[in-house]
């Protein structure tokens, strides 16, 4: 074994302990805590896959960004006795049951593809990989440049036959702004009308 | 290179597929059920940057992980700022006591 | 792969003694370990003697002067020493296990930022394109240790602490981050010490090389105010630590620590006082770059690392480092014991009203400023580019992307 396949089994396990306690965990804080381990470690099988940018964000914005502002959430809607809302054991069962079966169909789909037959037939309709340079070795991620050529429209990774990322970009730029506005509307405290009558 | 294998980072992504799946449904704290929305999109976000790093899909995976990451902020604000109404309405965040399809 | 990218170089010299890759890999990793260990314990160190000897001298004070002979300088042992042999106090009402662990992943987030620092040309652990990014990703991490101990140690003056300083660090976070970026969109990478390449620079006839230093660039200057300010402000510093307002809050999240766990919270953050001005230095001043070609002309071109006048630069860059990163510590220290504390409102109001837009403002300046400019005099900076390698570079890559954009066009009609 090499110590890429450790690492993967280890950040793996995290992984896929972090969802289970997430789904078993009555607490909401100690949900919350049992998500971050699990997105953490779920960057760094990015970092594994040599997806660096993509591993940074998630560490950037969803651990350090939406699992604090999850935490604040919990912090701001709940007294301490209602911190704890249990399922019922039958629901727990029932979902258990289904989630096992869900989980052995993707897993009988992912196992039954031949992905290497398939990969042959993308490979004939998609253009030559021109594998990126930049200061790093290309085995060691290096898709910041890549990346950010996309996002303005240029692809030096097909050779310019795909299509780039500056529509969707600009439309996720606004889209980010209205909710940032939507958001602290709804947000705003409110008087309760119980309080004014 | 292949040390890792396409087939058992898929694996992984199922797993935090089913698990979120599994406390979106069970769960009746509000914030609970976000959290599983966000395990769902993680398991998503895991197979697409697989695909892009197994497969001549090049970048293509990076980018929709990335805006994916990015809606996925955007989606938790939103529901964080309903969730504080209908605390605010309710008095609680059980999932179950809105009901009421009124305001 | 990239993360063992941190023992590759000295994997390889290992490896070529004995020939087994996963374990001289790991004895790699354990050797980095080990030295950046070294450097996230020691200057803590240092700098809790600093501060107490600091802030005598401020209040008119000898502070401590026995232990270990002249100056006290053995205290901060002496206080470890006492941390560790007081007991470990668990609160009843408190979470017990998130109350464990919390100070645990403050001090984990503080000690994995040290990975991306360059101490010297090339000798970082990580030297990673993003690794700006992932130094603040990182550092942004910290906050979920405080709201954690905030939380769970199960009372009111710790909740409010912890919750009060989560919403100061993240929002002090925002203008911190929106700084460092113009630097970086100066150099043109996230890569820090190619950031600091950026800036070093040989005599150019009677300029001196430290011109060429962000912090006399006429955006990135400001910049490096409000960056400075950020960085106090979210390393929980007075006039900043509202968290510790002991007047109010007891000593807010930190209320029911003790012993060596309460020690490791004031570990964290006289680290990350040190990291985030070691990333000042770098970003702003210059890094390993003393400022007047002294490690440029020891190192030369050679390119073998084992050089005598490399390894002389290489020191010397990283003791310069060092020294810059120290004396905006020591800037800290002494803003600490001189101003008196912000009220909460106005923590808020300071970043949000004035830092946060100010530094929206200098990051257009400074994407609009080199555009100007270029129309003005021709030029994209005011310095002259005569023998400036930086600038060389950056001409090579960016005719390089020209390069590929127009093979990319010519594939495409």
């Amino acid at each position: 074994m090499t110590i890429d396949q450790y690492l993967f089994a280890l950040f793996a396990l995290l992984t896929c302990g972090g969802a289970i306690s997430v789904v078993i965990c009555q607490n909401v804080v100690r949900m919350a805590f049992s998500l971050i381990i699990s997105l953490a470690s779920i960057s760094a099988l990015f970092f594994l896959l040599s997806a660096d940018f993509v591993g940074a964000t998630q560490l950037m914005v969803y651990v350090g960004g939406t699992i604090v502002l999850l935490i604040f959430g919990v912090m701001l809607t709940s007294s301490s006795a209602l911190l704890q809302i249990r399922t019922s054991p039958a629901e727990g069962f029932l979902a258990a049951g289904i989630g096992v079966l869900f989980l052995s169909v993707f897993s009988f789909t992912v196992w039954s593809v031949d992905w290497d037959r398939n990969e042959a037939k993308l490979a004939g309709v998609t253009a030559v990989d021109v594998p990126p340079q930049d200061y790093n070795e290309a085995s060691s991620g290096n898709t910041v440049r890549p990346l950010a050529m996309s996002f303005v429209g240029l692809r030096p990774d097909k050779a310019g036959k795909a299509p780039g990322y500056l529509l969707p970009f600009e439309i996720v730029s606004v889209h980010l702004l209205v909710v940032l506005i939507g958001a602290a509307y709804l947000a705003r405290t409110k008087r309760r009308v119980s309080a004014e009558s | 290179m292949d040390a890792i294998g396409l087939n058992n980072v898929l694996a992984i992504g199922a797993v935090l597929f089913v698990c979120g799946v599994i406390c979106m449904t069970t769960k009746r704290n509000g914030i609970g059920v976000l959290m599983g929305v966000e395990l769902v999109l993680n398991g998503a976000n895991l197979n697409f940057v697989a695909f892009a790093r197994y497969s001549s899909m090049g970048l293509d995976g990076h980018v929709i992980s990335l805006f994916v990451i990015v809606l996925a902020a955007a989606e938790a604000a939103v529901a964080l700022a309903i969730a504080l109404n209908f605390y605010n309405n309710h008095l609680t965040i059980d999932v179950d006591r809105g009901d009421e399809l009124r305001g | 792969m990239s993360l063992i990218l941190a023992a590759e170089s000295l994997a390889e010299i290992i490896n070529s003694y004995a020939e087994c890759d996963a374990s001289s890999v790991a004895i790699a990793a354990v050797i980095h370990v080990a030295l950046i260990g070294a450097f996230f314990g020691l200057p803590a160190g240092i700098f809790i003697w600093a501060e107490r000897k600091v802030s005598a001298r401020i209040q008119d004070r000898l502070g401590p002067t026995r232990v270990g002979g002249r100056f006290g300088w053995l205290q901060a042992v002496a206080d470890g020493a006492k941390l560790v042999q007081k007991e470990d106090l668990c609160p009843k009402d408190a979470d017990k296990p998130l109350f464990r662990i919390a100070p645990y992943v403050v001090v984990i987030a503080s000690f994995a930022a040290f990975m991306f620092l360059p101490f010297t040309d090339g000798w970082s652990a990580v030297s990673l394109d993003v690794g700006m990014f992932l130094l603040f990703a990182m550092l942004s991490l910290e906050v979920i240790g405080v709201i954690l101990a905030g939380y769970a140690s199960g009372s009111k003056w710790a909740l409010f602490g912890g919750m009060r300083e989560a919403a100061q660090m993240v929002s002090y976070e925002i203008p911190m981050s929106i700084c460092a970026l113009i630097p970086i969109v100066m150099a043109g990478t996230l890569n820090l010490n190619e950031v600091i390449h950026y800036q070093s620079a040989d005599w150019i006839g009677v300029i001196p090389p430290f011109l060429h230093w962000n912090v006399f660039h006429p955006v990135a200057g400001p910049a490096f105010i409000v960056y400075f300010v950020c960085a106090t402000a979210s390393c929980k510093r007075a006039p900043f630590d509202l968290a510790e307002a002991e007047s109010e809050l007891v000593a807010g999240f930190l209320t029911e620590y003790s012993g060596m766990r309460w020690s490791f919270f004031f570990l964290a953050e006289y680290a990350s006082m040190f990291l985030v001005s070691a990333v000042a230095a770098i970003l702003f001043l210059g890094g390993w770059d003393d400022g007047f070609g002294i490690v440029r002309a020891l190192k030369g071109n050679s390119t073998n690392v084992l050089d005598p006048g490399v390894i002389a630069g290489n020191l010397l860059g990283a003791g310069v480092l060092m020294l810059k990163a120290s004396k905006l510590v020591l800037i800290q220290i002494w803003v600490r014991w001189t101003l008196p504390r912000l009220r909460i409102d106005q923590v808020m109001t300071t970043c949000l009203k004035y830092l946060l837009p100010m530094s929206c403002a200098l990051f257009l300046a400074a994407v609009v400023y080199p555009m100007a400019l270029v129309l003005g005099t021709g030029r994209p900076q005011i310095l002259p580019l005569s023998n400036d390698v930086s600038a060389e570079a950056e001409m090579s890559t960016s005719s390089e992307v020209e390069v590929e954009r127009a093979a990319a066009d010519g594939e495409v009609t």
